[in-house]
Protein backbone atom coordinates (compact mmCIF):
# COMPACT_ATOMS: atom_id res chain seq x y z
CA UNK A 1 0.00 0.00 0.00
CA UNK A 2 1.71 3.23 -0.89
CA UNK A 3 0.56 6.76 0.33
CA UNK A 4 0.25 8.03 -3.41
CA UNK A 5 -3.04 5.96 -3.98
CA UNK A 6 -4.51 7.02 -0.94
CA UNK A 7 -4.22 10.75 -1.77
CA UNK A 8 -5.45 10.12 -5.21
CA UNK A 9 -8.35 8.45 -3.90
CA UNK A 10 -8.73 11.42 -1.54
CA UNK A 11 -8.52 13.66 -5.09
CA UNK A 12 -11.14 12.19 -6.75
CA UNK A 13 -13.64 11.79 -4.37
CA UNK A 14 -13.20 16.06 -4.05
CA UNK A 15 -15.67 16.55 -6.72
CA UNK A 16 -18.34 14.36 -4.94
CA UNK A 17 -16.77 15.99 -1.35
CA UNK A 18 -18.86 19.72 -1.92
CA UNK A 19 -22.20 17.76 -2.66
CA UNK A 20 -21.38 16.20 0.71
CA UNK A 21 -20.89 19.19 2.25
CA UNK A 22 -23.91 20.90 0.92
CA UNK A 23 -26.29 17.64 2.17
CA UNK A 24 -24.05 17.67 5.74
CA UNK A 25 -25.14 21.31 6.76
CA UNK A 26 -28.66 20.69 5.26
CA UNK A 27 -28.81 17.37 7.45
CA UNK A 28 -27.75 19.25 10.34
CA UNK A 29 -30.49 21.89 9.85
CA UNK A 30 -33.37 19.70 9.37
CA UNK A 31 -32.56 17.45 12.06
CA UNK A 32 -32.33 20.13 14.83
CA UNK A 33 -35.40 21.56 13.56
CA UNK A 34 -36.75 17.39 13.72
CA UNK A 35 -36.08 17.62 17.52
CA UNK A 36 -32.12 16.28 17.72
CA UNK A 37 -29.96 18.20 19.31
CA UNK A 38 -26.90 19.21 17.49
CA UNK A 39 -24.74 16.83 19.34
CA UNK A 40 -26.93 13.87 18.49
CA UNK A 41 -27.63 15.40 15.15
CA UNK A 42 -23.13 14.95 14.76
CA UNK A 43 -23.18 11.75 16.05
CA UNK A 44 -25.70 10.27 13.34
CA UNK A 45 -23.37 11.83 11.14
CA UNK A 46 -20.28 10.22 12.57
CA UNK A 47 -21.96 6.45 12.96
CA UNK A 48 -24.27 6.56 10.27
CA UNK A 49 -22.00 7.99 7.58
CA UNK A 50 -24.78 7.33 5.11
CA UNK A 51 -26.84 10.74 4.36
CA UNK A 52 -29.83 9.23 2.73
CA UNK A 53 -30.75 6.59 5.87
CA UNK A 54 -30.11 9.74 7.92
CA UNK A 55 -32.70 11.90 6.15
CA UNK A 56 -35.15 9.05 6.57
CA UNK A 57 -34.62 8.89 9.99
CA UNK A 58 -35.10 11.91 11.44
CA UNK A 59 -37.65 13.03 8.44
CA UNK A 60 -39.78 10.07 10.11
CA UNK A 61 -38.95 11.15 13.65
CA UNK A 62 -39.76 14.42 12.68
CA UNK A 63 -43.65 13.77 11.02
CA UNK A 64 -44.40 12.08 14.55
CA UNK A 65 -43.48 8.93 13.37
CA UNK A 66 -42.05 5.74 16.19
CA UNK A 67 -38.06 5.10 17.15
CA UNK A 68 -38.98 1.26 15.18
CA UNK A 69 -39.95 2.02 12.14
CA UNK A 70 -37.36 5.43 11.27
CA UNK A 71 -34.99 2.54 12.65
CA UNK A 72 -36.29 0.04 9.94
CA UNK A 73 -36.81 2.68 7.23
CA UNK A 74 -33.09 3.80 7.61
CA UNK A 75 -31.93 0.07 7.49
CA UNK A 76 -33.39 -1.06 4.09
CA UNK A 77 -31.81 2.69 2.86
CA UNK A 78 -28.61 0.91 3.59
CA UNK A 79 -28.94 -2.72 2.67
CA UNK A 80 -27.50 -1.62 -0.82
CA UNK A 81 -24.41 -1.11 1.43
CA UNK A 82 -24.46 -4.84 1.91
CA UNK A 83 -24.39 -5.21 -1.69
CA UNK A 84 -21.77 -3.11 -2.39
CA UNK A 85 -19.31 -4.30 0.79
CA UNK A 86 -19.69 -7.87 -0.60
CA UNK A 87 -18.53 -6.60 -3.85
CA UNK A 88 -15.32 -4.81 -2.20
CA UNK A 89 -14.87 -7.51 -0.07
CA UNK A 90 -12.47 -10.05 -2.04
CA UNK A 91 -10.22 -6.94 -3.04
CA UNK A 92 -9.55 -6.46 1.05
CA UNK A 93 -6.46 -8.34 1.80
CA UNK A 94 -6.08 -7.42 5.63
CA UNK A 95 -7.07 -8.75 9.51
CA UNK A 96 -10.86 -9.32 9.70
CA UNK A 97 -10.94 -6.08 12.18
CA UNK A 98 -9.33 -4.04 9.13
CA UNK A 99 -11.72 -5.53 7.03
CA UNK A 100 -14.87 -4.16 9.21
CA UNK A 101 -13.40 -0.90 9.41
CA UNK A 102 -12.86 -0.35 5.88
CA UNK A 103 -16.23 -1.63 4.87
CA UNK A 104 -17.78 1.03 7.38
CA UNK A 105 -16.73 3.44 4.50
CA UNK A 106 -18.36 2.37 1.71
CA UNK A 107 -21.13 5.06 0.97
CA UNK A 108 -22.29 5.47 -2.79
CA UNK A 109 -19.35 8.02 -3.44
CA UNK A 110 -16.54 6.24 -2.08
CA UNK A 111 -17.58 3.20 -4.03
CA UNK A 112 -17.69 4.65 -7.42
CA UNK A 113 -14.20 6.32 -6.87
CA UNK A 114 -12.90 2.46 -5.75
CA UNK A 115 -13.39 1.35 -8.99
CA UNK A 116 -10.65 1.28 -11.27
CA UNK A 117 -11.22 0.71 -14.84
CA UNK A 118 -10.79 -2.78 -15.91
CA UNK A 119 -13.32 -3.80 -12.82
CA UNK A 120 -10.99 -3.88 -10.05
CA UNK A 121 -11.05 -2.53 -6.80
CA UNK A 122 -8.42 -0.42 -4.79
CA UNK A 123 -8.85 -0.31 -0.69
CA UNK A 124 -6.39 1.77 -0.78
CA UNK A 125 -8.46 4.68 -2.88
CA UNK A 126 -11.44 3.76 -1.02
CA UNK A 127 -9.37 4.06 2.16
CA UNK A 128 -8.33 7.72 0.87
CA UNK A 129 -11.52 8.61 -0.24
CA UNK A 130 -13.61 7.67 2.27
CA UNK A 131 -11.64 9.72 5.01
CA UNK A 132 -11.95 12.37 3.38
CA UNK A 133 -15.47 12.36 2.54
CA UNK A 134 -15.75 11.55 6.28
CA UNK A 135 -14.64 14.55 7.87
CA UNK A 136 -16.87 16.73 4.91
CA UNK A 137 -19.65 14.74 5.91
CA UNK A 138 -18.81 15.25 10.03
CA UNK A 139 -17.72 18.80 9.66
CA UNK A 140 -20.60 19.93 7.59
CA UNK A 141 -23.19 18.41 9.61
CA UNK A 142 -21.73 19.98 12.81
CA UNK A 143 -21.79 23.58 10.96
CA UNK A 144 -25.75 23.31 10.00
CA UNK A 145 -26.62 21.26 13.60
CA UNK A 146 -25.27 24.08 15.17
CA UNK A 147 -25.99 27.36 12.96
CA UNK A 148 -29.74 25.39 13.00
CA UNK A 149 -29.89 25.75 16.77
CA UNK A 150 -28.45 28.93 16.77
CA UNK A 151 -31.53 30.10 14.79
CA UNK A 152 -34.28 28.20 16.17
CA UNK A 153 -35.68 26.91 13.16
CA UNK A 154 -39.13 26.33 13.69
CA UNK A 155 -40.18 23.24 11.29
CA UNK A 156 -43.60 24.86 10.36
CA UNK A 157 -42.13 28.01 9.49
CA UNK A 158 -40.28 29.16 6.66
CA UNK A 159 -41.40 26.41 4.20
CA UNK A 160 -38.63 24.26 6.18
CA UNK A 161 -41.33 21.38 5.97
CA UNK A 162 -40.72 21.27 2.25
CA UNK A 163 -37.32 21.46 2.32
CA UNK A 164 -37.46 17.50 3.32
CA UNK A 165 -39.77 16.70 0.36
CA UNK A 166 -37.38 18.31 -2.13
CA UNK A 167 -34.31 16.85 -0.80
CA UNK A 168 -35.70 13.55 -1.04
CA UNK A 169 -36.40 14.83 -4.91
CA UNK A 170 -33.05 15.21 -4.95
CA UNK A 171 -32.03 12.23 -3.88
CA UNK A 172 -34.51 10.30 -6.28
CA UNK A 173 -33.50 12.07 -9.23
CA UNK A 174 -30.91 9.53 -10.21
CA UNK A 175 -32.71 6.33 -9.86
CA UNK A 176 -35.08 7.63 -12.07
CA UNK A 177 -33.13 7.34 -15.08
CA UNK A 178 -34.08 3.66 -15.74
CA UNK A 179 -37.39 2.68 -16.49
CA UNK A 180 -37.62 -0.27 -13.31
CA UNK A 181 -36.70 2.89 -11.44
CA UNK A 182 -39.47 5.16 -12.34
CA UNK A 183 -42.01 1.98 -12.15
CA UNK A 184 -40.52 1.16 -8.62
CA UNK A 185 -40.70 5.13 -7.33
CA UNK A 186 -44.51 5.36 -9.15
CA UNK A 187 -45.18 2.11 -6.77
CA UNK A 188 -43.62 3.15 -3.67
CA UNK A 189 -45.33 6.88 -3.60
CA UNK A 190 -48.77 5.54 -4.19
CA UNK A 191 -48.73 2.69 -1.95
CA UNK A 192 -47.21 4.96 0.44
CA UNK A 193 -49.81 7.29 -0.11
CA UNK A 194 -52.81 4.32 0.32
CA UNK A 195 -51.26 3.25 3.52
CA UNK A 196 -51.10 6.94 5.23
CA UNK A 197 -54.60 7.08 6.67
CA UNK A 198 -54.41 3.81 7.88
CA UNK A 199 -51.19 2.63 9.43
CA UNK A 200 -48.96 4.34 12.12
CA UNK A 201 -46.99 7.03 10.72
CA UNK A 202 -43.89 5.85 9.03
CA UNK A 203 -45.05 2.41 8.66
CA UNK A 204 -45.89 3.13 4.84
CA UNK A 205 -42.08 4.43 4.40
CA UNK A 206 -40.76 1.27 5.42
CA UNK A 207 -44.00 -0.79 3.53
CA UNK A 208 -43.28 0.68 0.12
CA UNK A 209 -39.71 -1.13 0.60
CA UNK A 210 -41.61 -4.34 -0.48
CA UNK A 211 -41.76 -2.76 -4.07
CA UNK A 212 -38.25 -3.37 -4.53
CA UNK A 213 -39.32 -7.10 -4.72
CA UNK A 214 -40.25 -6.42 -8.74
CA UNK A 215 -36.80 -7.18 -9.27
CA UNK A 216 -37.18 -10.35 -8.97
CA UNK A 217 -39.54 -10.72 -11.91
CA UNK A 218 -38.16 -12.32 -14.99
CA UNK A 219 -36.61 -9.92 -17.81
CA UNK B 1 -33.31 8.49 26.95
CA UNK B 2 -34.71 10.86 24.59
CA UNK B 3 -35.97 9.24 20.85
CA UNK B 4 -33.18 11.23 19.21
CA UNK B 5 -30.79 9.85 21.05
CA UNK B 6 -31.96 5.89 20.61
CA UNK B 7 -32.09 6.45 16.54
CA UNK B 8 -29.24 7.91 16.43
CA UNK B 9 -27.57 4.88 18.09
CA UNK B 10 -29.76 2.39 16.60
CA UNK B 11 -29.18 3.48 13.40
CA UNK B 12 -25.70 3.64 14.09
CA UNK B 13 -25.18 0.23 15.22
CA UNK B 14 -27.72 -1.45 12.28
CA UNK B 15 -26.06 0.20 9.44
CA UNK B 16 -22.71 -0.86 10.85
CA UNK B 17 -24.20 -4.33 10.90
CA UNK B 18 -24.86 -4.34 7.20
CA UNK B 19 -21.28 -2.71 6.13
CA UNK B 20 -20.14 -5.08 8.13
CA UNK B 21 -21.89 -8.33 6.33
CA UNK B 22 -20.28 -8.16 3.35
CA UNK B 23 -16.76 -9.31 4.39
CA UNK B 24 -17.79 -10.93 7.33
CA UNK B 25 -20.19 -13.31 6.24
CA UNK B 26 -19.74 -13.57 2.56
CA UNK B 27 -16.01 -13.55 2.61
CA UNK B 28 -14.77 -13.19 -1.46
CA UNK B 29 -18.05 -14.80 -2.20
CA UNK B 30 -20.73 -12.93 -4.63
CA UNK B 31 -24.13 -12.28 -3.32
CA UNK B 32 -26.81 -14.74 -5.07
CA UNK B 33 -27.17 -12.53 -8.87
CA UNK B 34 -30.87 -12.79 -8.23
CA UNK B 35 -31.08 -10.70 -5.46
CA UNK B 36 -28.59 -7.21 -7.44
CA UNK B 37 -31.71 -6.20 -9.18
CA UNK B 38 -34.02 -6.26 -5.55
CA UNK B 39 -31.25 -4.36 -3.81
CA UNK B 40 -30.69 -1.91 -6.37
CA UNK B 41 -34.37 -1.21 -6.69
CA UNK B 42 -35.15 -0.57 -3.06
CA UNK B 43 -34.03 3.36 -2.75
CA UNK B 44 -36.57 4.40 -5.54
CA UNK B 45 -39.59 3.74 -3.71
CA UNK B 46 -38.16 4.59 -0.55
CA UNK B 47 -37.46 7.76 -1.72
CA UNK B 48 -40.58 8.35 -3.54
CA UNK B 49 -42.84 7.52 -0.51
CA UNK B 50 -40.77 9.92 0.93
CA UNK B 51 -41.32 12.96 -1.06
CA UNK B 52 -45.06 11.56 -1.63
CA UNK B 53 -45.69 11.46 2.45
CA UNK B 54 -43.67 14.55 3.17
CA UNK B 55 -46.03 16.07 0.29
CA UNK B 56 -48.99 15.05 1.39
CA UNK B 57 -49.63 13.71 4.50
CA UNK B 58 -50.74 15.45 8.21
CA UNK B 59 -50.12 13.07 10.59
CA UNK B 60 -53.00 10.05 9.24
CA UNK B 61 -54.66 12.74 7.16
CA UNK B 62 -53.88 13.35 3.11
CA UNK B 63 -54.29 16.97 2.38
CA UNK B 64 -53.32 19.16 -0.19
CA UNK B 65 -51.61 22.57 0.93
CA UNK B 66 -49.07 24.59 0.25
CA UNK B 67 -46.13 22.23 0.10
CA UNK B 68 -47.61 21.19 -3.40
CA UNK B 69 -45.85 24.20 -4.60
CA UNK B 70 -42.51 23.26 -3.13
CA UNK B 71 -42.63 19.90 -4.38
CA UNK B 72 -43.50 21.16 -7.81
CA UNK B 73 -40.79 23.95 -7.69
CA UNK B 74 -38.44 21.43 -6.60
CA UNK B 75 -39.24 18.75 -9.11
CA UNK B 76 -38.50 21.61 -11.94
CA UNK B 77 -35.21 22.15 -10.55
CA UNK B 78 -34.05 18.78 -10.00
CA UNK B 79 -35.09 18.07 -13.41
CA UNK B 80 -33.38 21.20 -14.74
CA UNK B 81 -30.18 19.52 -13.44
CA UNK B 82 -30.19 22.31 -10.39
CA UNK B 83 -27.59 22.23 -7.56
CA UNK B 84 -29.41 20.40 -4.30
CA UNK B 85 -28.86 23.57 -2.59
CA UNK B 86 -30.78 25.40 -4.65
CA UNK B 87 -33.21 22.91 -5.28
CA UNK B 88 -33.68 23.07 -1.08
CA UNK B 89 -33.90 26.58 -0.81
CA UNK B 90 -36.25 27.11 -3.55
CA UNK B 91 -38.89 24.99 -2.62
CA UNK B 92 -38.71 26.24 0.70
CA UNK B 93 -39.46 29.77 -0.33
CA UNK B 94 -42.15 29.16 -2.61
CA UNK B 95 -43.88 26.92 0.39
CA UNK B 96 -42.97 29.83 2.57
CA UNK B 97 -44.08 32.79 0.01
CA UNK B 98 -47.27 30.99 -0.72
CA UNK B 99 -48.49 30.78 2.95
CA UNK B 100 -47.44 34.67 3.10
CA UNK B 101 -49.78 35.73 0.41
CA UNK B 102 -52.19 33.32 1.59
CA UNK B 103 -52.48 35.29 4.75
CA UNK B 104 -51.12 32.78 7.63
CA UNK B 105 -47.65 32.12 8.91
CA UNK B 106 -44.53 32.04 6.96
Amino acid sequence: MDRATYRSGALAVLPLAAAVLVLGVTFGALAVSAGLTPAAAVAMSATTFAGSAQFAAVGILGAGGAVSTAVVSAALLNARYAAMGAAVAPALHAPLWKRLLIAQLTVDETWAVAWLPGGKVSPERLVGAGLALFAAHVGSTAVGAFAGARFRLDPGAWGIDSAFPALFVVLLRPHLRSRDGRIAAALGAALALLLTPIVPVGVPIAAAATVSLIGLRKP
Amino acid sequence: MTRGWLVVLLVGAATAAIKAAGPALLGGRPIPGALVPVFSLLAPPLFAALVATQTFASGHRLTVDARLLGLAIALAAAFLRAPAIVVIVCAAAATAALRLVAGGSP
